[in-house]
């Protein structure tokens, strides 16, 4: 595609902007998209919907107490319409949940997005972090993989890929706690800051490293990258291990075009070909799996964070799982399943509106 | 693969008879595709190790007794609470005094019926699900297929949590909490797989020939499908495995005191800084069972490629 020329100085335009024709089909697919959207959306809260229906907790007897009179009973019954049908009962909370009306939490008594709103920084920071961390290790080993099929350096790192995708987030994290943290003293503890650095910085992103940062607190920032070093290590780590794997073979499909081949015999450096050329042509791919990963890094924070004592929005999750905060626990589920689906959206628009390939095709 | 047999020093006898290139029955065609699939995959180191770890997983899941004693894993010695390793506690106790190398042997139990109940369950929805769509097409294939990307675009752990929660903790409802949301991929590769053979010649010979859909769909689509569905599902297992175990961490599986690979990390983790194997030990099984899941399945993918 972009081969001509381009060994004695590169040029500044590599791909053509989109043609109207393109930009009107990508439109078109954009509101099938949003279509289709829209229908994952309800198929979501149709089943958050559910389960908080066969739930086997009396709502209302939750809200009153068992010790309320009848009259109580029943007036809260109609107040929260568990009489009404199901359909009916299902829009009430299917307009609720499109006003952002999550219920209201049972162990901190606030709406439930306030809450979330509070705590999802703190996971985003996390996230954050970790996919860099994967992104910059998992595309250049990614890249070494796929240039030496076969050899020693595709296999280990095969291996070290393999060895990510098998282990147990949690047993991972607490090893490392045991080893770096408990027996080296490399990093701090679980938590996201010491107890001493705890309200200095005011929140302004509410993550407490930018936070800091901008308020010229070094010592508090340095206290929060302490805590954050390991588990945005080993976070990094696992979704290296599905980025390098990805990168791989995405390349390993460049590679085997002739482009590549015609490069080569004019005599472009090998690490023009690949670096520039080759891995040009993989990015778009690749920014859907570095989505998706993020998408994986939000689920599994569940985890990540009951092990780390990390307060963002899996162990506010956890705690409201085993307090039996049904509304917090829905409301999670909702505010992830939607990063989930747009995340999936983005990967399926900005495909084709990169990739003329993939216009074609449709 | 032509004419084997015609080469000097080719195989005789009954490796013979399974290389044979024109096999005289179909048993042996299938057999020797089998026995050439086997000889693909003795060549990989990797595959190899990730099958022997799979089968010793159900070896020792199958004849547990023989391989610790089943009171060591149930019968709380608060004397003998928090040993270290031993002779005669290999990976020492736990906090409530059971042996821990009983437990994760009796936990392999778990493990390995959570990942057959779920291959039962899964495999056949994603059939009922793929098949269909992909051989009537038309509307039934966009009705089936929007309600797999449905269920594809959901977070798996997170929707498997939701689901534990409010079916209740406990080994079955993890099943289907996990189950619900790992059929679509089956539902996705049985319609490929479909498409792929829906209009071979030998399936319209069957149709003219006066055979039914649903005997074309169970005789001829999925014998062919059933290959990638087992590599696929190999590769799934240890997916299947982590969120079994994470669901168990997080107090969502198999409750106590049945032995769960995922719950005894949980319960170790507050003796951690001192007692470093009550956490750490069942986590390694997880990993190594994992481990040879995807090893496996790593294997048995490349295989299918080459030929492919």
């Amino acid at each position: 595609m972009s081969a001509s020329g381009a060994a004695a100085r590169p040029s500044p335009v590599r791909r053509p902007f989109p043609t109207a024709a393109g930009v009107a089909s990508a439109l078109r697919r954009i509101a099938r998209l949003l279509g289709s959207v829209a229908l994952t959306f309800l198929g979501l809260t149709l089943v958050t919907f559910f389960i908080g229906r066969v739930i086997p907790i009396d709502p209302v007897l939750a809200i009153v107490g068992d010790k309320a009179s009848k009259a109580t009973y029943d007036k809260v019954a109609e107040q929260i319409g568990i009489n009404l049908p199901l359909p009916v009962q299902y829009w009430r909370y299917l307009m609720r949940v499109l006003h952002g009306d999550f219920g209201t939490s049972i162990i901190t008594a606030h709406p439930v997005l306030q809450d979330m709103a509070h705590v999802f920084p703190a996971t985003m920071e996390l996230a954050v972090v970790a996919l860099l961390v994967g992104t910059l290790l998992g595309v250049p080993l990614g890249v070494l993989a796929a240039t030496n099929r076969g050899r020693w350096p595709d296999q280990a790192i095969r291996f070290g890929s393999l060895l990510g995708y098998s282990m147990p987030v949690f047993w991972l994290g607490l090893v490392g706690l045991l080893l770096f943290y408990a027996r080296l003293g490399w990093v701090d503890g679980p938590g996201r800051i010491d107890v001493s650095f705890d309200d200095i910085v005011t929140p302004i992103t509410g993550m407490i490293t930018i936070d800091s940062l901008i308020a010229g607190e070094y010592d508090v920032f340095w206290n929060a990258l302490g805590h954050l070093i390991l588990p945005a290590s080993i976070l990094g780590y696992l979704s290296m291990a599905y980025i390098a794997r990805m990168t791989r073979s995405f390349m390993l499909g460049q590679l085997r075009q002739e482009y590549v081949l015609a490069t080569r015999a004019k005599g472009m450096p090998p690490f023009r070909v690949v670096w520039v050329h080759a891995l040009g042509n993989i990015w778009v791919p690749l920014i859907t799996v570095i989505a998706l990963t993020f998408g994986s890094l939000l689920e599994g924070a569940v985890l990540t964070e009951t092990v780390f004592a990390w307060p963002g929005l899996g162990l506010y999750m956890k705690n409201s799982l085993f307090n039996a905060d049904l509304n917090a626990v829905l409301g999670g589920t909702l505010v992830i399943g939607v990063v989930y689906i747009f995340l999936n959206m983005l990967s399926d628009v900005i495909y084709p509106l990169v990739d003329p390939r993939a216009r074609e095709r449709r | 693969m032509s004419a084997t047999n015609l080469r000097i020093g080719a195989p005789t006898g009954w490796r013979g008879w399974l290389l044979d290139s024109a096999p005289a029955s179909r048993n042996q065609a299938r057999l020797g595709r089998w026995y050439r699939a086997w000889l693909g995959l003795r060549r990989n180191g990797l595959a190899m190790t990730g099958l022997v770890i799979v089968l010793a997983l159900v070896f020792v899941a199958l004849f547990a007794p023989l391989f610790a004693n089943h009171a060591a894993a149930y019968t709380q010695t608060l004397t003998d609470r928090l040993q270290p390793m031993s002779w005669a506690h290999p990976f020492g106790t736990d906090e409530l005094g059971r042996d821990i190398y009983a437990r994760v042997v009796f936990g392999s139990r778990t493990t390995l019926t959570i990942v057959a109940l779920v291959s039962l369950i899964v495999v056949p929805v994603g059939l009922a699900m793929g098949l269909p769509a992909g051989y009537f097409g038309g509307w039934i294939d966009a009705v089936l297929m929007r309600l797999t990307d449905i269920f594809l675009a959901f977070p798996r752990l997170v929707l498997a949590l939701a689901f534990a929660a409010a079916l209740g903790p406990g080994i079955e409802n993890a099943v289907i909490a996990i189950s619900l949301t790992a059929w679509p991929p089956y539902a996705r590769l049985a319609r490929a797989e479909t498409l792929t053979w829906r209009h071979a010649e030998f399936i319209e010979a069957a149709e003219l020939q006066g055979a039914s859909h649903l005997r074309i769909l169970f005789t001829q689509i999925v014998p062919l499908s059933m290959p990638s569905v087992i590599i696929r599902l190999t590769l799934d297992m240890a997916g299947i495995i982590l969120t079994a175990a994470g669901l168990g961490f997080l107090g969502l599986g198999a409750q106590p005191p049945s032995p769960e690979w995922g719950a005894m990390v949980s319960s170790g983790r507050q003796y951690l800084l001192d007692q470093w194997w009550v956490a750490t030990i069942p986590g390694l099984a997880i990993f190594v069972v994992s481990l040879g899941f995807n090893l496996l399945g790593d294997g048995l993918r490349d295989l299918s490629d080459s030929r492919g």
